[in-house]
């Protein structure tokens, strides 16, 4: 298991190597001096030259790729000129409204999205199965900005239960908590659907209904444990997509959360925040996905053991 | 001896999926090919005498706004046909030059494999531990909005699938006795590739372009939402939805018909291209 440990932990840091890397190259293939693309057109020749010295532009590349390295190492993306702060406490500041939304978006999706995908893998190929299929279907293909504009006009213009905007309370969080969990959550009913019906006809299972034990303890217990193993892995994957949609709906819902503030940099054309945020969100990908592969190695020996 | 019943009922309903998918693409297309030469629309134009009216509004010139009008009194119907070409356009594009890069790489790494294939295939690990949209949404923020640019950004972003596609495909076809055969009759690693290797992939790529178009036309309505896509000048489904979202008060219209288009589209393709690859191959299932 240490090994094992061990290389997953290796393979992190190099992913995070590369994103920082893909940052650096990105900034550096953009045509146009990145002092001017970062100040835009009306700075002044003063401001160009300060940026282009503070970004070590007057440097040869290795050297440049050393220094950024070296700032990202100590978490250092310089002054926001724009806030008047450091850009990375900055980003900082709004994670835990970002980590509060994706969360409880994740728990909404598993506490739905799990049982749907059982229930349409029981009951496989009936109308009840073909119902939640064309669910899922609408969840992944809905856009999830449009979602949450038909959300706000129906429960906070029309109905007036919810606020359209803003944090502060539990009521705040319900309209972009359903907007978030949707694609997620109609990705989880398929996995499981599948997950399921794939260890349904496996000997194991066969040999729980045989020894007499009921359907539900046959689904619940023998073949749903098996099942989750790859769900869990393909969870980490798509966390991705999860935390990426928070950018969309933080701005729907003027939720402050690293989202929003990215958006309204790019506005502002603030790329020191611009690459905090973004390596910030990555960085939290990249170490929920360690845990997704150390959880996988715990639930299934043959991974952990594959490589040793 | 005729096939089981399950399986029967499976194909029939495959194949009723595809005939569904279809129609309803071709609908759009033809929308999106000759729907702005019937119904015009000018980007510029304003008229303030209709702003703003709701669907089923008879204009003051007479015409008739089955959609309603916009903030500066253009006709939603008129605009989202134009919207129809850009975002099918756009998905095209984005898939012709993601499936171009893609495949190049993937079977430069699947058939030379090697160091080039290790080098390559981390690349797109790392860029699939990486969320997709942030690195389209640094790219866009960069490079400014406009078409070509999302293109661009969408393409970098989605190459990783079709590499993946088709490094597996050279991979299972390198060693194929074909291509031993051609290659002891003296064929050059160019025409080995793009002779006996290439074709292997021709069918598994359009069966992932099919699956991936629906989501990169999401990307780009989503891109433009976020102001980071086509310019505010070009309207597509994702400018106009974002328009709208200042006047949901008056005019509920603007931004939630668009989006019924675009997520009837979406379904369409998404149907279609699990259709599709059910039929035709399985195995692509985990991608």
């Amino acid at each position: 298991m240490a090994a094992y440990v061990v290389r997953r932990l290796f393979f992190s840091l190099f992913v995070l190597w590369g994103a920082v890397t893909i940052i650096f190259v990105v900034l550096r293939l953009v045509p146009g001096d990145p002092a001017y693309i970062m100040l835009g057109p009306d700075a002044d020749q003063a401001q160009v030259a300060a940026l282009r010295a503070q970004l070590g532009l007057d440097q040869s590349l290795i050297q440049q790729y050393a220094t950024y390295l070296a700032n990202v190492v100590h978490l250092d993306f310089g002054e926001s000129f724009r806030l008047n702060a450091d850009s990375m406490s900055l980003v900082l500041q709004r994670v835990p409204a970002t980590i509060q939304l994706a969360t409880t978006a994740l728990l909404l999706s598993l506490l739905i999205g799990l049982p749907l995908g059982v229930i349409a893998a029981l009951r496989a190929h009936s109308w009840v199965d073909r119902s939640i299929s064309v669910f899922s279907l609408m969840g992944q293909s809905t856009p999830s900005f449009w979602l949450g504009i038909v959300l706000i006009l129906v429960f906070a213009r029309g109905l007036k239960m919810l606020p359209s905007a803003g944090s502060g309370t539990w009521a705040h969080l319900v309209l972009p908590t359903i907007t978030l969990a949707l694609p997620f959550l109609a990705i989880l009913v398929r996995l499981t659907r599948s997950g399921l019906l794939e260890v349904v006809h496996e000997g194991y299972v066969q040999t729980a209904r045989a020894k007499g034990l009921g359907e539900g303890i046959v689904v619940l217990v023998h073949a749903l444990r098996n099942a989750l193993i790859p769900i869990v892995t393909v969870v980490g994957l798509q966390f991705g997509a999860l935390l990426g949609g928070t950018v969309i709906v933080e701005t729907v819902f003027a939720w402050p959360g690293v989202g929003r503030l990215l958006i309204d940099s790019i506005g502002r054309r603030d790329y020191g925040v611009v690459q905090a945020s973004i390596l910030l969100v990555a960085t939290i990908f990249v170490v929920i996905n360690l845990l997704v592969d150390l959880l996988y190695g715990f639930l299934d020996p043959r991974v952990r053991l594959a490589g040793d | 001896m005729p096939a089981p019943v399950a399986v029967r009922r499976r194909t029939r309903a495959g194949s009723a999926r595809i005939r569904f998918g279809f129609a309803v693409i071709a609908v759009y297309v033809v929308a999106a090919a000759i729907g702005p030469w019937l119904f015009r629309y000018d980007p510029v134009g304003t008229r303030t005498a209709d702003r703003l009216k709701p669907p089923f509004t008879r204009l003051s010139d007479g015409s008739f706004a089955i959609f309603g009008t916009d903030q500066v009194g253009q006709d939603l119907f008129a605009q989202m046909l134009q919207g129809a070409r850009i975002s099918i356009a756009v998905g095209l594009a984005t898939l012709v030059l993601a499936g171009t890069i893609g495949v190049t790489i993937g079977l430069a790494a699947g058939y030379f494999g090697g160091w080039l294939d290790g080098v390559l295939m981390r690349l797109a690990d790392i860029q699939l531990a990486f969320p997709s949209i942030l690195l389209a949404i640094f790219i866009a923020a960069l490079l400014g909005p406009s078409v070509v640019n999302v293109v661009i950004v969408l393409a970098v972003a989605n190459w990783v699938t079709f590499a993946r596609v088709a490094r597996g495909q050279a991979l299972a076809t390198r060693r194929r006795e074909f291509v031993d055969a051609s290659r002891t009759l003296g064929a050059g690693t160019w025409r080995l590739v793009t002779r006996c290797v290439l074709p292997a992939c021709v069918a598994p790529v359009l069966v992932v372009a099919t699956v991936e178009i629906g989501h990169v036309i999401l990307a780009e309505a989503s891109l433009s939402f976020l102001g980071l896509g086509t310019p505010a000048s070009t309207p597509s489904w994702g400018v106009t939805i974002a328009n709208g979202r200042n006047y949901l008060a008056d005019a509920w219209w603007i931004s939630t018909i668009p989006g019924i288009a675009l997520a009837f589209l979406v379904i369409s393709l998404g149907v279609l291209g699990d259709a599709l690859r059910d039929r035709y191959d399985p195995r692509l299932r985990s991608l």
